[in-house]
């Protein structure tokens, strides 16, 4: 079987998704440098012309702006954010127009538009360039927001983004860039609002997504040699949330951690842990729900800073460690 | 205007300072010292110094991702600014915000930021403070070409002229915003004729000739001190270093080296001190001696940043509770 980086596998959905669709356009900062949105743009421009893969000016609102408009008279945007801090820039575009635009004018109208996002932090580079923005556009009407953690599933997402034909945000992790995983070659669909069980297990499920699910699984490993037996979830799509998907594990395990890479106040994980507890499911918890994120602080520069600022495996297996000895 | 022989010298300093401060850093990145992204002002030196030569401590300017050239010149602490780039407790924004994000609370340099175009309109935020209080005080935004394509910077421009605002617009034109020439991205490349639109004085001048800099940088600020309004300057120079870290990106192909080249044959601090040598206000002698006595000043800022510790761990608490 075939392995591709992650990279690799993005950069074989867009070139796919371009050669099978003349519809689809390519937009957004970087497309065409040699560093800014990785390798997963490499050889589009060449071969797609500047027609269809643009590299446009440092103008965020507006060239968003004009992705939704070319949307709307009929191409498939998927319009790149380098970083996804720069989204903040676009807001206005992305949530008082894309997301309002199909609900707003009766169903006449839909905007086919990928808004990839890519969360590129660590190396001290502070907090407006380090940021995790998932809960930001989870919250918004109109918008479904995908966060895979492999290439299979990135690629796959891409493409059924693209064909979603509403407005999606797909947000990709620059530390997940290298990895390496089996990934068919030619199109094929990874179902939005579907998530996955890595592992199974039967004693405390963790729901993770994106990079973090990595260290998830690093921690599930340390904890097995322990004798605990960790169910691994993976999101893949924040919204729409895979409510039974959780709920069917938590029911199995009884017990939950909730591990998000965005922050925790009203947050992704605060999302997850309020769907627990909306069902009859809560009264049967063998321990409380415990959610593990980001402080509620900027990201700060210093990597002995940055070394606390996210969670990694050890503070993971610790916390599920804790929570089965409770 | 006939500038004095110390003014010049003083000019000659600053821009040693800071290219010298610049090309350790540059080495100090090669050498794995430093992590946090560094984008060097090698090269641009003349238009911070110029600009800033000026100002008083109670004015204020506000800078970008490429801020150490604007902190230097506002008379920064270099041992508190290399003590940053080293993310150290002891940097002057406590090694929280790396080398994009200085700040200098007494030397009026509120701080600087990585969004491109990010500080342009609160520039003119705090001068519409400074209008409100009396006084002369004025407000600088440095900014670079590629941040005139964001919203931001039409929108700052007009208020400004609107409420005739003592602030002064300083676009270094250093003809890249990242690996884009900046024809590729403004359809009007020649930026002080949009900034003319606006109704502000403007005027395109070469950014390299630090004495040019100077006397366009004190007309405008005297016009802001004097409260009749704003003022853009646009300064052509070019960045030696690539866009970030010490590369020169002629390498990745985004460059020539014939052009790097021309630019480095027209060298601002070269230019000064051959201008200074012939007027005799400067021996090569002395000249080598402000070098040795920078050279030792890094020296020692490089020595505090090392010998000084990161920020504890538990600091993160502190962080987290600040924000609660
Ligand atoms: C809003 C925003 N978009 C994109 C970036 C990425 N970026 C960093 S520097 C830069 C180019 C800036 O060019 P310019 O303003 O000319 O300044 P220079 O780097 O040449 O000094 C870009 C696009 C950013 N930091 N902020």
């Amino acid at each position: 079987m075939r392995e591709l980086t992650y990279a690799q596998a993005i950069n074989e959905a867009l070139r796919l998704l371009l050669e099978t669709d003349d519809r689809v356009m390519l937009i957004g900062q970087g497309v065409t440098s040699p560093w800014y949105v990785g390798t997963t743009t490499a050889g589009l421009i060449e071969r797609f012309g500047n027609r269809r893969v643009i590299d446009p000016p440092v103008s965020e609102n507006g060239i968003t702006g004009v992705a939704i408009g070319a949307a709307l008279a009929g191409s498939r945007s998927i319009l790149v954010f380098p970083r996804m801090d720069f989204m903040y820039l676009a807001m206005d575009q992305i949530a008082n127009h894309a997301a309002n635009w199909h609900a707003m004018f009766g169903g006449e109208y839909c905007v086919p538009l990928t808004i990839w996002g890519i969360i590129n932090r660590g190396g001290e580079q502070a907090a407006q360039h380090s940021q995790a923005l998932q809960a930001i556009f989870a919250h918004i009407p109109g918008l479904k927001v995908v966060m895979p953690s492999n290439g299979y599933d990135a690629k796959g997402l891409l493409i059924s983004s693209v064909r979603d034909g509403n407005p999606v945000v797909f947000i990709d992790d620059r530390w997940l860039y290298n990895l390496r995983c089996v990934v068919p070659e030619g199109l094929y669909q990874v179902p939005i609002g579907k998530g996955a069980v890595l592992r199974e297990g039967k004693d405390v499920s963790v729901i993770t997504s994106s990079y973090t699910v990595h260290e998830v699984l690093k921690a599930a490993d340390e904890c097995r040699g322990k004798g605990i037996s960790v169910e691994v979830v993976d999101l893949r799509t924040i919204k729409p949330l895979d409510s039974e998907l959780i709920l069917g594990s938590v029911r199995k395990t009884g017990r939950v951690v909730i591990v998000d890479g965005g922050w925790k106040a009203f947050g992704v994980s605060g999302e997850i842990a309020a769907r627990i507890a909306e069902t009859p499911l809560i009264r049967e918890l063998k321990a409380p729900i415990c959610r593990l994120s980001l402080p509620d602080a900027p990201a700060p520069a210093s990597t002995a800073l940055e070394d606390v600022y996210y969670p990694r495996k050890e503070q993971i297996a610790a916390t599920i460690q804790r929570l089965l000895e409770a | 205007m006939d500038v004095s022989a110390e003014t010049l010298i003083k000019l000659y300093v600053t821009m040693q300072r800071i290219r010298l401060f610049e090309e350790r850093v540059a080495d100090l990145v090669s050498k794995g010292e430093i992590t946090t992204p560094c984008h060097l002002y090698t090269g641009q030196e003349a238009v911070a110094t110029g600009i800033c030569a000026s100002l008083r401590n109670d004015d204020y300017v506000f800078s970008t991702h490429r801020s150490h050239g604007h902190y230097i010149a506002k008379g920064g602490d270099l041992r508190k600014l290399m003590a940053e780039i080293y993310c150290k407790s002891t940097g002057c924004s406590k090694g929280r915000g790396g080398s994009m994000h200085i700040t200098s609370a007494e030397k009026g340099l509120p701080g600087s930021s990585a969004i491109v175009a990010g500080t342009i309109p609160i520039a003119v935020g705090a001068a519409l403070r400074l209008s409100a209080v009396g006084g002369d005080g004025v407000s600088v935004a440095f900014f670079g070409d590629g941040a005139v394509c964001e919203g931001a910077f039409y929108e700052a421009l007009n208020f400004a002229s609107l409420k005739k605002l003592p602030v002064i617009f300083v676009c270094e034109n250093n003809l890249f915003s990242t690996h884009m020439p900046v024809e590729d991205s403004l359809a009007n490349p020649i930026i002080y004729k949009i900034a003319e639109a606006f109704k502000l004085p403007s005027c395109r001048i070469d950014g390299n000739d630090v004495l040019k800099v100077y006397k366009t940088g004190q007309a405008a600020i005297e016009r802001a001190r004097k409260r009749k309004g704003p003022s853009f300057i646009e300064c052509m120079t070019y960045r030696w270093r690539g866009h970030v870290g010490p590369n020169y990106d002629v390498d990745k192909g985004i460059r020539t080296q014939k052009e790097l080249d021309r630019w480095m044959a027209k060298d601002p601090i070269k230019a000064l001190e051959k201008m200074l040598i012939a007027k005799r206000f400067l021996t090569n002698g002395e000249a080598s001696k402000i070098v040795t006595g920078i050279e030792r000043e890094i020296d020692g800022a490089v020595a505090f940043a090392k010998k000084s510790p990161y920020p504890p761990s538990d600091e993160m608490e502190i962080i987290r509770y600040l924000f609660r």
